[in-house]
């Protein structure tokens, strides 16, 4: 009995300390896919230019910011920052101004195709935006909107809405509807009660989601290179460029891209998270 | 002066009916509960006169002012909700002040009438805290004082004391009560909880599938329960129903035994007793002891009279063993009749 059973007992604790190793593997590999780009471009771009270029390449940076300041007096640049950060603004005015009503709608109230205006929403973001980009560029000559800012934002809102409606419908569901109902019992109009007991609890979520939108925009590549000729944006400007510009340029533009994104989004991955929690409901 | 009148109110939620046309009126500074199981109606009544809900039928009148047309906040009345809905982003003064600051009044009577009711329900150290911050208790406690602040003529109250522990309940019971009493507000007080009923109402309105089924004051729903339903639903444990048979003009005869009744033509009827209305005697309704749970104050018999359920309350000092035949006497000034096709009182 007892020799029958020793084998087994001293099997187990071997494949348990398999499937650690197998586990710890798998999240070493996922933080390496992530992280390893970024340490690259982190690099490279506090590196001065010669570096970059250079052979071997260093592991740390020499902290140059020659890369840096290149990149900054590269002719285009500036306005193409600019760009970026008025089309993400409008971007994320619309899409909060639009997307939050929607949320609070679906939260709130129940009307017929409630669940098929769910899916439609998400929906959106399955069309491929190549197969709407040519027509859309049609549509925006003719109404005059083509090579402008708020043109490009009109397209960047709609990929930003369907998370702008979802983050803020989990907001709002998350706000029991009993705080409103006892504000209209204590003399608030409805939209006295969502002034006075709803903005207030659902703020920093509303924020975040205003920042996700604004992220979304601020990486968009695709439309922005469509949409746009003379007005281009930091990402489509750095597409343009991809081919005639130095590596120093490409690096430190990379980075400008990316830290604000990746800060923006850590500061906002509860409410992220509590979007995602809403697909099991 | 705020008499409550509800005229003919139906809900319907699609093809389910909420409630059958409902008739009350509620007397000025009166406390009605509306008592009954979940999924009764009794909510949805409540939020109807609250205006959270609107109802398919009828009107509501508060105070002679026909109300049902109007949102919530011009119908003169304060809700307390079961989850107490404390805003959290608020302290507990500026919670119990809400109300009045829609109001528009000033600061000075503000302060004089937050301080007055968080004194009245004990919470006036609580008042720069959160609701985070309370217990389940405190926050109750906030939630009245809330309501009260705005010296309604009507405080609606769903279920407020369900989600506390049973000792604080019995607490709080007494302490509404008395705060209600004083206030002399009309009181409309939704709970499923009979002690609660009993014990704090002027009267009961006790509902069933959407219909009030008996409105009258705790002791005639407990002595003369008006349905079926009542009988089972109100007492602790309930009242016992056997069915009798016709033995005569006005004579009725139960598990072998004869007792005077109502002169109804008909073969068969219910007859209805309280297990504490029992006691045992020489002669009596043979029943056959199943249980024993002696409860301390008295001693509950649960029996068996031919394949029906019997309960008895007896003195404590009964000596009295499972399988034991007892023979026991209904007091006959307690037996209540009941129709079994229309389960109404005869």
């Amino acid at each position: 009995m007892t020799d029958a059973t020793q084998p087994i007992a001293a099997a187990r604790p071997d494949r348990r300390r398999a499937a650690k190793l197998l586990f710890g593997a798998t999240i070493v590999l996922f933080c390496a896919w992530v992280l390893v780009p970024i340490y690259l471009l982190a690099v490279n771009t506090l590196s001065s230019p010669e570096e970059v270029t250079g052979f071997p390449k260093r592991f740390f940076p020499s902290f140059d910011l020659a890369s840096m300041r290149f990149f900054i007096e590269f002719a285009g640049v500036g306005r193409a920052l600019w760009n970026s950060i008025m089309t993400a603004s409008i971007t994320m005015v619309l899409a909060v101004l639009i997307g939050a009503p929607a949320g609070y709608a679906l939260s709130r109230f129940d009307f017929p195709g409630k669940n098929l205006f769910r899916v439609l929403v998400l929906m959106t973001r399955a069309f491929p935006l190549p197969l709407l980009a040519l027509p859309l560029a049609v549509m925006f000559i003719r109404v005059g909107l083509d090579d402008t800012v708020f043109g490009l934002a009109l397209v960047h809102t709609t990929l930003a809405l369907p998370f702008a409606v979802l983050i803020t419908f989990s907001l709002f569901s998350g706000v029991p509807i009993e705080l409103e109902e006892a504000a209209w019992t204590l003399g608030c109009t409805r939209l006295g009660a969502f002034r006075k007991v709803v903005m207030p609890l659902v703020m920093p979520g509303l924020a975040a989601s205003a920042v996700f939108a604004f992220v979304i925009s601020w990486n968009e590549v695709f439309a922005a290179a469509v949409l746009t000729i003379k007005n281009r944006t930091l990402t489509a400007f750095l597409l343009q460029s991809l081919d005639v510009s130095p590596l120093p340029l490409k690096f430190a533009g990379g980075a400008v891209l990316v830290i604000p994104a990746l800060i923006f989004i850590f500061a906002v991955r509860k409410y992220l998270f509590a979007m995602w929690g809403i697909a099991n409901r | 002066m705020a008499e409550i009148q509800i005229k003919g109110v139906a809900k319907r939620f699609g093809s389910f009916t909420a409630l059958h046309s409902i008739d009350l009126t509620i007397a000025d500074q009166e406390f009605v509960v509306l008592l009954g199981a979940s999924g009764c109606g009794k909510t949805t009544l409540l939020r109807i006169i609250a205006g959270l809900e609107t109802p398919s039928e009828g009107e509501v009148w508060i105070g002679g002012r026909r109300i049902d047309h109007l949102p919530p906040r011009q119908r003169g009345i304060a809700m307390v909700f079961q989850n107490y809905a404390v805003f959290p982003h608020l302290t507990v003064f500026e919670n119990i002040a809400f109300g009045l600051r829609m109001q528009k009044i000033e600061d000075s009577e503000v302060e004089r009438r937050v301080s007055r009711t968080a004194e009245l329900m004990h919470i006036e150290q609580l008042l720069k805290r959160y609701s985070g911050q309370l217990s389940g208790g405190q926050r109750q406690r906030v939630a009245v004082a809330r309501a009260m602040a705005m010296e309604p003529e009507v405080i609606l109250m769903d279920e407020p004391l369900s989600n506390l522990d049973a000792l604080l309940r019995m607490e709080m019971r007494a302490e509404l009560k008395g705060v209600l009493a004083e206030s002399k507000t009309t009181t409309i007080y939704v709970t499923h909880d009979q002690v609660e009923a009993m014990s704090m109402a002027d009267r009961i309105a006790v509902m069933h599938q959407g219909k009030i089924v008996q409105a009258a004051s705790p002791v005639e729903v407990y002595r003369n329960p008006a349905a079926h339903f009542v009988g089972g639903f109100i007492g602790n444990p309930p009242m016992n129903f056997l069915t009798a048979n016709s033995a005569g003009e006005g004579r009725w005869e139960v598990a072998g035994q004869t007792y005077d009744g109502p002169a109804a033509a008909r073969k068969t009827i219910d007859f209805a007793i309280r297990p504490e209305d029992l006691e045992p005697a020489e002669q009596g309704i043979a029943a056959t002891v199943r249980v024993v749970e002696p409860l301390g104050a008295h001693t509950l018999a649960t029996c068996d009279v031919g394949g029906h359920l019997l309960r008895a309350v007896l003195e404590s000092d009964t000596v009295v063993r499972s399988g034991d035949v007892l023979h026991l006497q209904p007091r006959p000034d307690r037996i209540r009749w009941f129709d079994p096709d229309t389960t109404l009182a005869i």
